[in-house]
């Protein structure tokens, strides 16, 4: 099976596969992205993120609805954690999705983190560019659970939605340094709750208090009730006024390129600890250096540095 | 290259709400190591099938406890290889009597654990059918 060829008709078996291919490191992977990337960049992006419990699943499986409703394929990446202990994982973010397994226009893949901090797993900026590639209009990111500084999904993200609940006022109070910073919304949710409005009003008076953002926004708060679908249609509104901003001031552009050259430089930094370390492979003086560095006769950063140069000495 | 992680599928079809078993076998697999994509309850064999294709799994694991086990697993054995899942391994669980497993085995379902069996006797499957 031409996996590519395949994932670009839409088949979700290939996409799929090429995903898994991802996710296991495996070469084939990462070729075949090569050829799906031109294809890419034409989908709108959104990550959902907030504390465990705050309804981000139900909440995704509403908005995938609300998109839908409007004629938009969407599709899902939902990160939940892996056992440190065992390295397995029980991903259940499905669970609350499922209705809509047998839509078409709708593919959600869950994905561990596997030891990742920032709230996403390794491979999720691939997996996203797989179901770009595929041609959903609508990507939705849904973070772990987390806590105070998991905020990568703003990397991968054109909108990032904030999801608190009532009855976290302290929390809140503990989001502002990371979280509160990241969202372009803040969705109460659980808003039938006693406490919403306080949330609410929090929410909106440390907005207020933020330096605005560079590109002019200024971050809505939002309420919903997931489980009751209310507040759902205001919330898409919400996101597609963001894109349509970032859009109008060019800031799409702008954080389309930034996230491009920082993935290159990641890639680049891995690509070449692979070709340095891979160049010492059998070398009696790399096996030396190793051995110092553990007896602690020499410090890190000399070992670096030796190491450097010689393989610069190598290189030319 | 690292080893692969292995990822399994356990659905609960049909309007049983009894899931304590599934959520035994999953726990379970996941203390084993596994990542476990969990459906939840009131699985239709499409929603379960298509599940499997987007999660690009390695087995899918199905508990039943109403009765309506030969439907299940045929129709979910059909529709996986319609789908082009013709190598994952389907295994199955629950109140399933003995004289019907030969018959669900001849349709392709590679193990079905009835009540009280060891969580042991699942993980010794897992490791010689999937890995």
């Amino acid at each position: 099976m031409d996996y590519v060829a395949e994932a670009l008709n839409g088949s979700q078996l290939a996409g799929a596969r090429l995903i898994r291919l991802l996710e296991e490191g495996d070469p084939a992977g990462v070729e075949a992205l090569k050829k799906l990337y031109p294809h890419t960049g034409n989908a709108f992006i959104l990550g959902l993120t907030g504390p465990p419990g705050a309804g981000k699943s139900t909440l995704t499986d509403r908005i995938i609805a609300e998109f839908r409703s409007r004629d938009l394929k969407v599709g899902v990446v939902a990160i939940d954690p892996s056992s440190p202990f065992s390295g397995g994982a029980i991903l259940g973010d499905r669970v609350r999705m499922q209705r809509h397994a047998t839509d078409p226009g709708v593919f959600v893949r869950s994905m561990a983190t596997r030891g990742h901090l920032g709230g996403l797993s390794r491979t999720t900026g691939e997996a996203v560019l797989v179901l770009d590639a595929m041609g959903y209009d609508v990507i939705l990111i849904e973070t772990v659970g987390v806590g105070q500084d998991e905020v990568e999904v703003v990397d991968l993200a054109h909108t990032t939605a904030v999801v608190a609940l009532p009855g976290m006022g302290d929390d809140i109070q503990a989001m502002k340094a990371g979280i509160l910073e990241i969202g372009d919304l803040f969705i109460v949710n659980k808003a039938d709750k006693p406490g919403a409005d306080d949330v609410v009003k929090q929410l909106t008076v440390m907005l207020e208090m933020r330096a605005g953002s560079a590109d002019g926004w200024q971050p809505r708060v939002l309420k919903t009730v997931a489980v009751k679908g209310e507040g759902i249609a205001d919330t898409v509104n919400a996101f597609l006024e963001h894109r349509a901003h970032l859009e109008r001031t060019g800031a799409l552009a702008e954080r389309v390129a930034e996230r491009e050259l920082r993935f290159f430089r990641e890639l680049v930094k891995e690509m070449a600890a692979d070709l340095i370390f891979g160049s010492f492979q059998g070398s009696g003086a790399y096996a030396d250096l190793v051995e110092r560095l553990k007896a602690r006769q020499v410090d890190p950063y000399s070992a670096a540095e030796t190491l450097l140069a010689g393989f610069s000495c190598r290189a030319t | 290259m690292k080893q692969r992680k292995i990822r399994i599928l356990i659905a609960k079809p049909g309007l049983d709400g009894h899931d304590r078993g599934a959520k035994v076998i999953a726990k379970f697999l996941q203390e084993s190591g596994y990542e476990v994509i969990y459906t939840g309850l009131h699985q239709t064999p499409e929603q379960i099938v298509n599940a499997a294709v987007q999660e690009a799994v390695d087995a899918v694991g199905i508990s039943v406890l109403s009765g309506s086990h030969n439907y299940v697993f045929t129709e979910v054995m059909r529709l996986m290889a319609e789908k082009g899942l013709g190598d994952v391994v389907v295994f199955g669980g629950g109140t399933i009597p003995e004289d019907d497993i030969p018959e669900l085995k001849a349709a392709g379902v590679k193990a079905l654990f009835r009540p009280g069996t060891p969580l042991e006797e699942v993980l010794r499957f897992m490791k010689e059918n999937v890995g």
